[in-house]
């Protein structure tokens, strides 16, 4: 019997040039080089990637969403950051 | 303590209530994720040993034609099985465990695939029939409440009507062949039509989880709202292919706009369940068997891995 399991790797892909990557979903793999061929045969058998990245599960550092309000709450307020917050004028163009 | 639990699991409701989806992290009621660990699991074994009764008309497909699109098919079982696996795991389980309790039997799969599979014409059968009523069952589920169960829905129902078309196109070539091939398309059907019905699992007054499945919005539609979907999908196309569903008292109800039909052989079902199909032994024979022989690969990858990685790090 094996005695742990292969490590999880989570699954980046790029579908066409000139995206980024995006979280796809997750495998398990006994090292990266298992992991990308995985994935390839996983998630991209109907050519929906042209680059995969795979980044070992327990790298991942991840914000809290119990202390989600307070964490983003910072930028609740602040709508003067966004352009529609602004009158222009109807006769000045370009803006 | 218990004011701040009651707190929790209102505004829990709340946001499903509002159509926020749940994600692995945030706090959610241990039913709730108890009945996902079990459903999705449930689910991704049932798409692992689904390959079984496949598997075994690879080597007699009847073309190269046949044989690539049947290999392919069940390549996307065992793709569909990882994404679910996956989704489960985010729920604090492991792959591990849940492969134990299903070679253990504690964990079920669906009893279809504890059917077996004689002629050619039930791969007709298994992707027209048993993978129609998949798609119904799994259509709705790519809005379920938990977020990475719905992801892994939506990239199983791209994936999966290919697999109800490649189905049809087989029975529809059946059947307009010889006599004695669309003889064996009206005997597939008569075997897989009662078993597909049961996939849609108790009638609902015996289906006690429903009601709050529902609550949680983790099931969209009770389970014989689905099958009669089902019959209203299937019958016109049965007709199509020139085929009789068996079951003499499916007849168009007007008034229900809806067909009517009979009733589904419960005793059947639940003796299914109970692991006493024709099929229960060698099904799940066959998947421990495969587990056990193939423990040297991961401990050979593991080994592998870690050598290089010594390497790497010298």
């Amino acid at each position: 019997m094996t005695q742990s399991e292969w490590p999880l790797w989570e699954v980046f892909i790029r579908s066409k040039q000139g995206l980024d990557h995006k979280h796809v979903g997750s495998l398990h793999a006994a090292d990266a080089t298992m992991a990308i061929q995985n994935a390839r045969d996983v998630y991209t058998r109907r050519m929906e990637g042209v680059s995969i990245w795979v980044v070992e599960s327990k790298h991942v550092h991840a914000s809290n969403p119990d202390d989600a309000e307070a964490f983003f709450d910072p930028a609740n307020d602040k709508v003067y950051r966004h352009p529609t917050f602004y009158d222009v004028p109807d006769s000045i163009k370009h803006m | 303590m218990e004011t701040v639990e009651i707190n929790l699991e209102e505004q829990f409701q709340a946001r499903i209530d509002a159509d926020i989806r749940i994600e692995p992290k945030d706090w959610m009621p241990d039913a709730y994720r108890k009945t996902l660990i079990r459903q999705i699991s449930q689910h991704a074994h049932s798409e692992l040993v689904g390959m079984l009764p496949e598997g075994n008309w690879i080597t007699r497909a009847p073309s190269l034609k046949r044989k690539s699109i049947l290999l392919s098919k069940v390549q996307d079982e065992a793709g569909h099985g990882l994404y679910l696996y996956s989704a489960a795991e985010t729920l604090g389980t492991t792959r591990d465990q849940m492969l134990a309790d299903l070679h253990s039997g504690k964990a079920k799969y669906s009893s279809i695939f504890n059917y077996p599979t004689l002629s050619w014409a039930d791969m007709g059968c298994v992707g027209w029939l048993v993978d129609g009523a998949a798609i119904l069952n799994q259509v709705p589920l790519c809005r379920t409440s938990y977020g990475p169960y719905a992801r892994a829905m939506v990239r199983v129902c791209k994936e999966e009507s290919f697999h109800q078309r490649q189905g049809f196109e087989i029975m529809q070539t059946l059947c307009a062949g010889a006599p004695v091939q669309k003889e064996m398309a009206q005997e597939a059907l008569n075997r897989w039509w009662w078993p597909t019905l049961m996939m849609f699992g108790p009638k609902d007054a015996d289906s006690p989880n429903t009601a709050q499945s529902m609550n949680w919005r983790i099931k969209r539609f009770t389970n014989d709202e689905l099958r009669q979907k089902f019959v209203d999908m299937m019958v016109p196309q049965a007709e199509f292919l020139g085929l009789t569903v068996p079951d003499p008292t499916v007849k168009w109800n007007e008034e229900r706009q809806a067909y009517d039909f009979g009733e589904v052989n419960w005793e059947e079902f639940w003796n299914v369940v109970k692991g006493n199909g024709m099929c229960n032994q060698d099904r799940l024979g066959a998947r421990v068997k495969a587990h056990e022989e193939g423990a040297w690969v991961r401990e050979a990858a593991l080994a592998h891995a870690k050598k290089r990685a010594q390497k790497a790090a010298a």
